[in-house]
């Protein structure tokens, strides 16, 4: 071996070293954090209509992390608090999101509490938002020509889809728009107070910001 | 466990910057030895002095870079021996397959992800075209033009290129190039199939790591086949001096499993951890992988086309540590103001400034390299991707230093702000420097001229014009959506409005790339096949059109 090796090698150690800091710390920092006590599990709707919401990409546009109201006015649009690592705990893969083409949907369920809502701006976003540049997913529903006892029928979408025909809302539409719905973290954290300051967290005080 | 960390913390941080500071002093007080010989080590013996450009369109052209490089007329080469001659041949012969077998379908998947680029970008303008089925929302095809450029051209690319270097800078055959061929047809696969997985809604679900975990498999085999070769030819090198561009690719080819291993184990990860490793990854992708790579491409073409070593030996060494050092400690900014421990957000920010330090290394390095003889790039179709390049990484390495701040990124966060940056680095930086390196290599592996030199300047025009209306008009959109974002009394829905006008900006900058990316792969097919005019008679360097300076 030549001095080639002294630098291959020795980079492969840096970063190594640097991963016990950035990525080992974390993990065991992290993994102290117990779940918000005041979180619910996800259910099996929600958690397969979650299973949609990634697999449809939603996260290249929505957010899950609204920022501290000391530092960006997110809650001042209802997005809610500043999140904790315990408000988290049941979400994997998870889906925090670096882009904000559409709003933050981490309290999406208190602001909009209503799956007529929601399955309609699916269908069309413009027929709820005429300036919204979201996807429609058509996909996500059929056309009928009357709808079947059990379908849940989606409503304010004349103009948009065929005429003379219902649209009924998939299992997949259903699910997400429960998992949505659920998108509620507007309960008082145990580790922040009201206030948006930190308290002392078990685990770590920096970490609950 | 606050007293842990801080001690891990300071420990690192302080053990890095001493380790950097001795690196330096020591540097000072041999720096003759240290100097020395270095930097002309990727010349053979009375090589240096003679321009190379296989990529030159005409005599005439070869004759006006040698005045450019050269206008002062000094002494001409000696010339290169017989032995030199040929063994440079049989080096470059030995990487020929795998280098073909990456370029081609490296230069394919850049076709569909640009493609695929552009019908995300008219996607957000017209957002009920190509609606009507899952696998073209706009959800699927975004990630999936990330994944194709990232890890089918970029990497692909960077990994021909590697092949090809490594026994160029080793002055030996690589060694067992088929595992190499074996190494490019599992990762091809992987790209194959972790596109249909992603296009039908199998995914891992996290930016940059979209591709299932079992598909992941595939990239480490083939990574690590091809992988191997390189770091041995490498490693078992007689080459008195290691050159600069070694120590980046043998690097880049260990650094890059370790992180895609960890980043993909699954169900290890959890909620807001998973989150700091998904950008620890994300950003060693471009930080500890492509960059390298690229950097590599710089360090071994600007002085290879000009015929002169790089400014200094030395301070590439003061570069690559304190790369390894920071580069990947930085991730966690793309996670400020995020539910993340302070701690962590704080230190990646410390080393996002950091960063300067390589930066500033490789950028005097680089450009005082060429200073005097920029001229040069009127007549290099290699120097003018691959200067032009090197310009870029300065200029986004600074602008992501700035970005760290949480003053700027408060405003530039969740923006098109960021992705203006990140295709200032990977397509400015990366991809030019890769365009560059393959214009040069190409007619070295093939042994025949590129037959239609005009398309190496629509290349190169659509490529330029089109990543600058792309990086301007998305940063100027990204500025005014993250203001409008950040002001309370004004409604989210402002902050998406202001965009529309720089997202049609962004459609134009795509398709004048995309139609540059046309003219590159319809040009790279003909030439490997074998198709189109015959230029030249004489192919190897040492004839046209490499020309020596007349005296």
């Amino acid at each position: 071996m030549n001095r080639v090796g002294a630098f291959i090698f020795g980079g492969a150690g840096v970063l190594l070293m640097t991963s016990l800091v950035v990525v080992v710390t974390p993990y065991a920092q992290l993994g102290t954090i117990p779940p918000e006590s005041q979180l619910t599990p996800y259910t099996t709707d929600q958690a397969r209509g979650r299973k949609v919401y990634v697999s449809l990409g939603c996260m290249y546009c929505h957010s899950q992390q609204p920022r501290d109201r000391a530092y960006a006015p997110d809650d001042v649009r209802g997005w809610g608090r500043a999140p904790t690592p315990g408000d988290y705990a049941y979400d994997y893969p998870h889906q925090l999101g670096t882009m904000r083409t559409g709003p933050d949907l981490f309290n999406v369920g208190a602001r909009l509490p209503g799956a007529e809502w929601h399955l309609t701006h699916l269908y069309q976003p413009r027929a709820v938002v005429p300036d919204s540049i979201m996807p429609s997913y058509p996909f996500l529903f059929v056309e009928k020509p009357l709808a079947g006892p059990d379908d849940v029928v989606v409503q304010g979408v004349d103009g948009w889809s065929s005429p003379g025909a219902v649209v009924v809302a998939t299992r997949d539409a259903l699910d997400l728009v429960e998992y949505l719905r659920g998108l509620d973290h507007s309960y008082p954290s145990d580790v922040v107070p009201d206030d948006g300051r930190v308290a002392a967290a078990p685990g770590d005080a920096g970490a609950a910001r | 466990m606050n007293g842990a960390v801080l001690g891990l913390v300071t420990l690192t941080f302080v053990g890095g910057i001493a380790a950097l500071a001795l690196l330096v002093v020591a540097i000072l007080r041999r720096r003759i030895e240290w100097g020395g010989g270095g930097a002309s080590v990727i010349f053979d013996a009375g090589e240096e002095g003679q321009v190379e450009e296989p990529a030159a369109e005409c005599e005439a052209q070869s004759a006006a870079l040698v005045r450019a490089v050269d206008p002062h007329r000094t002494a001409p080469p000696a010339g290169r021996s017989a032995e030199d001659i040929e063994a440079r041949r049989v080096a470059d012969r030995s990487s020929r397959e795998p280098v073909v077998a990456f370029l081609r379908w490296a230069i394919a998947w850049l076709v569909v992800g640009s493609l695929l680029g552009l019908t995300a970008s008219l996607k957000l303008t017209f957002p009920d075209w190509l609606s009507s089925s899952a696998a073209l929302t706009f959800g699927r095809v975004r990630p999936l033009h990330l994944d194709l450029v990232v890890y089918g051209w970029a990497s692909m690319a960077a990994v021909a290129t590697a092949l090809w270097m490594a026994p160029r800078l080793a002055k030996r055959p690589l060694v067992v190039p088929r595992v190499a061929v074996w190494g490019f047809r599992l990762w091809n696969l992987g790209m194959v199939l972790g596109a249909v997985a992603v296009a039908s809604g199998w995914t891992d679900g996290l930016e940059w790591l979209e591709f299932p975990w079992p598909i992941d498999i595939l990239f480490v085999l083939g990574g690590g086949m091809a992988g191997v070769p390189i770091i041995v030819t490498l490693v078992t090198s007689k080459v008195p001096h290691a050159y600069v561009s070694a120590w980046y690719l043998g690097a880049a080819f260990l650094w890059f499993p370790i992180l895609f291993v960890v980043a993909n184990v699954p169900y290890l990860h959890f909620g807001v951890e998973h989150a700091t490793v998904n950008w620890w990854f994300a950003h060693n992708v471009l930080g500890l992988w492509v960059t390298p790579i690229g950097l590599a491409c710089a360090y071994y073409f600007i002085p290879k086309v000009i015929g002169r070593p790089i400014h200094s030996y030395a301070l590439s060494m003061v570069g690559f540590w304190s790369l390894a050092l920071f580069y990947s400690q930085v991730g966690t900014h793309h996670l400020v103001g995020g539910p993340v421990p302070t701690w962590l957000v704080t230190l990646s920010i410390v080393h996002s400034v950091m960063m300067l330090v390589p930066v500033v290394s490789v950028a005097i390095n680089h450009h005082a390299t060429m200073i005097g003889r920029f001229g040069a790039l009127r007549h290099s179709p290699t120097l003018r991707f691959i200067v032009l390049g090197a310009m870029m990484y300065t200029l986004t390495s600074v602008q992501g230093s700035f970005e760290a701040l949480r003053s700027i990124n408060r405003v530039t966060h969740f923006t098109h702000f960021t992705v203006a940056h990140a295709h200032m680095g990977l397509y400015g930086f990366v991809s030019f420097a890769l365009f560059g390196s393959i214009y040069f290599l190409l007619p070295r592996v093939m042994e025949r001229e590129w037959p239609f030199p005009g398309l190496i300047r629509i290349h190169f025009w659509c490529a330029l014009v089109g990543i600058a209306v792309y990086v301007v008009g998305l940063s100027i959109g990204g500025v005014l959506q993250g203001m409008a974002m950040v002001d309370p009394d004004q409604s989210f829905l402002a902050s998406m409005r202001v965009t529309i006008p720089w997202l049609h900006a962004r459609t134009v900058g795509g398709a004048l790339m995309t139609v540059g990316h046309l003219a590159f792969a319809a040009h790279a097919y003909v030439m490997i096949a074998g198709r189109g005019p015959e230029r030249a008679t004489a192919p190897w360097s040492e004839q046209a059109p490499a020309v020596k300076v007349a005296s």
